[in-house]
């Protein structure tokens, strides 16, 4: 592009005219420096109609361009102006169209105090919305329980495989690594005490009793959680859920009865399953750093780990994957019908799943104080 | 006044195929300045295809496509960033971004640029909104708050927030009422004189066809079987074109165009369309 075709203006002070020349079109405006010099050009022109305007050296116009020379006018036309008839309807439908304003959007202070009675309403609604959900869970668990074989089996059992079985891999593949760590980490400080044999003791207890269940859980809220909030919202942007309900199809009893279902009985499983590849993670580590045969390891487990702890520990993977399941449909279901909600939406939804396990877990702690010791 | 139409749209031995299905089968096209074409085909006769391979959405499998005289899959980045600042699309379900307000959609091109100042900015696109008759008030409502045809609306001064010299439209009255489609055909004529826009629109409803095309491109048996003026393209021998046109709802809508060009749309090509350089 030429420089004569940059949109121009040049201000005559003795004849007090002011002539535009170029294309005064949105590509030609959007070149660095154009609107600068325009403005520059624009300072010592007075406005109050006494200067001329000539735009019969214009070579193109559009309507960015006749907006840049309205607002030069300041929104009117001058009085004296010279604008060739071809250019003159761009003018014409800037003066029709008149003054247009966004409407103000309301700030200030007060507001933003009323936002912490917004937030608090936020949450109360959200308890609200939480207890609601786990009865009308409770409702279909009892017409589920009363008519078996009305049930949404196929739902279930498709859960149970995309939440349970298509995990596997990542689990064992976190379990283990976490064993060898943990391993690792205790074997060198007990060996400062000559204590190596009871590796089997600290790493039985917390893998069973607590990281085995707490690492599943936080893998399949990672995984399933996200997976179910994000299935419920493009639901509901395809009003999906809509057809269900016209159709007679219940959300409770079709969608997130089976979700919590499955997570119920797919979570201990893959509690069990972490569990024994985090302790064969710690066993191999074991018998690398400190010499403890693998043997030794299996024989002195059930005598280190007493039994309760391993029901314990199944108790916290039944509680935790219904906790899941119930936070992602609950904030699945109030996903808003566009883009931004369904991202954040999902966000908010595995983060409070974890916050939710891990709130379980303390509770966990505290009711079985006594027990397994 | 004869000067010789510069084409706009060249398309050239096309072939698309999905897998072994055969969409596209050498079909060629042309569109010319000023022109309104509409593109019409059975279901399934790939129309939208053809629409997203002239924005260069999709690549064909063989052929050219030529658009403001440069080959769009032969061009590198840079020239294809150009040529995407001349045209425009307004997408059958607007895709507004759902995250921005109506006026921030509109905006969103413009400040693109990054040099405009942000007052001209809102001044245009506020403009933009008043054309296709969307006022300041409505203007900040988010797109989950609008109506279709609003969206639709507001999908359209989107679509012409750059001046495009080229106007793409996929189905731009499906899912608008009667009369709300009339005022958009309306809009879009007006626009199209304003202006001086080319116009390639996708569509189905024959109202909106007779009503606005200058053309008429019929896709069916994987070629352009015809291309030409309305009046041109319904006396084609062939089994489509008979059944597409001259059913019941044909009829119907062809009356209505012979009713309307004794009257006011002036013929195409008759000199009033610019040359924009």
């Amino acid at each position: 592009m030429s420089n004569q075709d940059l949109p121009t203006l040049s201000f005559d002070q003795h004849q007090a005219t002011v002539a535009a020349s170029g294309r005064w079109q949105v590509h030609a405006l959007a070149l660095p420096d154009a609107m600068v010099q325009i403005d520059k050009t624009l300072q010592p022109v007075s406005r109050d109609g006494s200067v001329a305007w000539d735009l019969s050296q214009i070579s193109a116009l559009d309507h960015i361009g006749a907006q840049a020379l309205w607002n030069a006018w300041g929104k009117a036309l001058p009085q004296k102006i010279v604008i060739p008839d071809q250019y003159a309807e761009f003018f014409d439908r800037l003066k029709q169209a008149g003054t247009l304003t966004l409407p103000d959007v309301p700030h200030g202070a007060w507001l933003s105090f009323l936002s912490i009675g917004t937030a608090i309403q936020g949450i109360a609604n959200h308890l609200l919305a939480f207890v609601g959900l786990i009865g009308q869970l409770l409702l279909d668990v009892m017409q589920f329980a009363r008519k078996p074989l009305r049930g949404p089996w196929k739902e279930v059992s498709a859960n149970i495989f995309h939440a349970g079985y298509q995990a596997l891999g990542i689990t064992a593949l976190v379990g283990f690594l976490i064993g060898v760590v943990l391993s690792y980490l205790s074997a060198q400080q007990l060996h400062t005490f000559g204590a190596d044999i009871y590796l089997v003791n600290i790493l039985g207890m917390s893998i069973i009793r607590e990281l085995g269940p707490l690492l599943a859980a936080i893998l399949v809220a990672g995984r399933s959680g996200s997976s179910i909030t994000a299935q419920l919202g493009v639901m509901r942007v395809n009003e999906e859920l809509d057809a269900m309900l016209v159709m007679g199809m219940p959300h409770g009893f079709r969608l997130i009865m089976p979700k919590v279902l499955a997570l119920a009985v797919t979570m201990p499983l893959l509690v069990i399953w972490t569990d024994a590849l985090a302790l064969a993670g710690g066993m191999t580590a074991a018998s690398i750093e400190l010499g403890l045969s693998p043997r030794y390891f299996i024989q002195s487990l059930p005598e280190a780990v007493p039994l309760a702890n391993y029901w314990i520990g199944m108790g916290k993977g039944v509680v935790f994957g219904s906790l899941i399941a119930l936070v992602a449909c609950h904030f699945g279901l109030r996903i808003k019908a566009n883009t931004e909600s369904l991202g954040e939406g999902t966000t908010i939804s595995v983060v409070t799943a974890i916050t939710a396990v891990i709130l379980a877990d303390a509770i966990f702690a505290i009711v079985f104080n006594n027990v397994g010791y | 006044m004869a000067t010789q139409p510069t084409p706009i749209i060249e398309v050239r031995g096309l072939w698309t195929c999905f897998d072994k299905f055969v969409v596209h089968q050498d079909l060629n096209l042309e569109v010319n300045q000023g022109e309104i074409l509409s593109l019409v085909g059975g279901s399934g006769s790939g129309k939208t295809t053809l629409l997203r391979q002239l924005l260069a959405l999709e690549k064909p499998n063989r052929g050219t496509v030529k658009v403001f005289g440069e080959d769009i899959n032969g061009s590198d980045g840079v020239q294809l960033q150009k040529l995407r600042q001349r045209w425009g699309m307004l997408f059958q379900h607007g895709a507004l971004f759902s995250a921005l307000s109506a006026f921030e959609n509109v905006a969103q091109p413009m400040r693109e640029l990054r040099t405009l100042p942000e007052d001209l900015v809102r001044d245009a696109a506020l403009l933009k909104l008043h054309m296709v008759g969307i006022n300041p008030d409505e203007a900040l409502k988010m797109p989950a708050d609008l109506s279709g045809g609003m969206i639709k609306r507001v999908g359209l001064a989107r679509a012409l927030a750059l001046e495009p010299e080229l106007l793409f439209l996929d189905e731009p009255t499906a899912g608008l009422d009667p009369s709300l489609s009339d005022s958009f055909v309306e809009l879009i004529r007006s626009l199209h004189q304003a202006m001086r826009l080319t116009v390639v629109m996708v569509t189905h409803d024959l109202d909106t066809m007779f009503a606005l095309s200058t053309k008429i491109a019929v896709l069916a048996d994987k070629h352009v079987i015809a291309l030409g003026t309305p009046q041109e393209v319904i006396k084609v021998e062939h089994p489509f074109i008979k059944e597409f046109f001259l059913g019941d709802r044909g009829k119907r809508a062809l009356e209505q165009l012979h009713g309307d060009r004794q009257g006011s749309a002036p013929p195409p090509d008759s000199g009033t369309v610019t040359k924009a350089q």
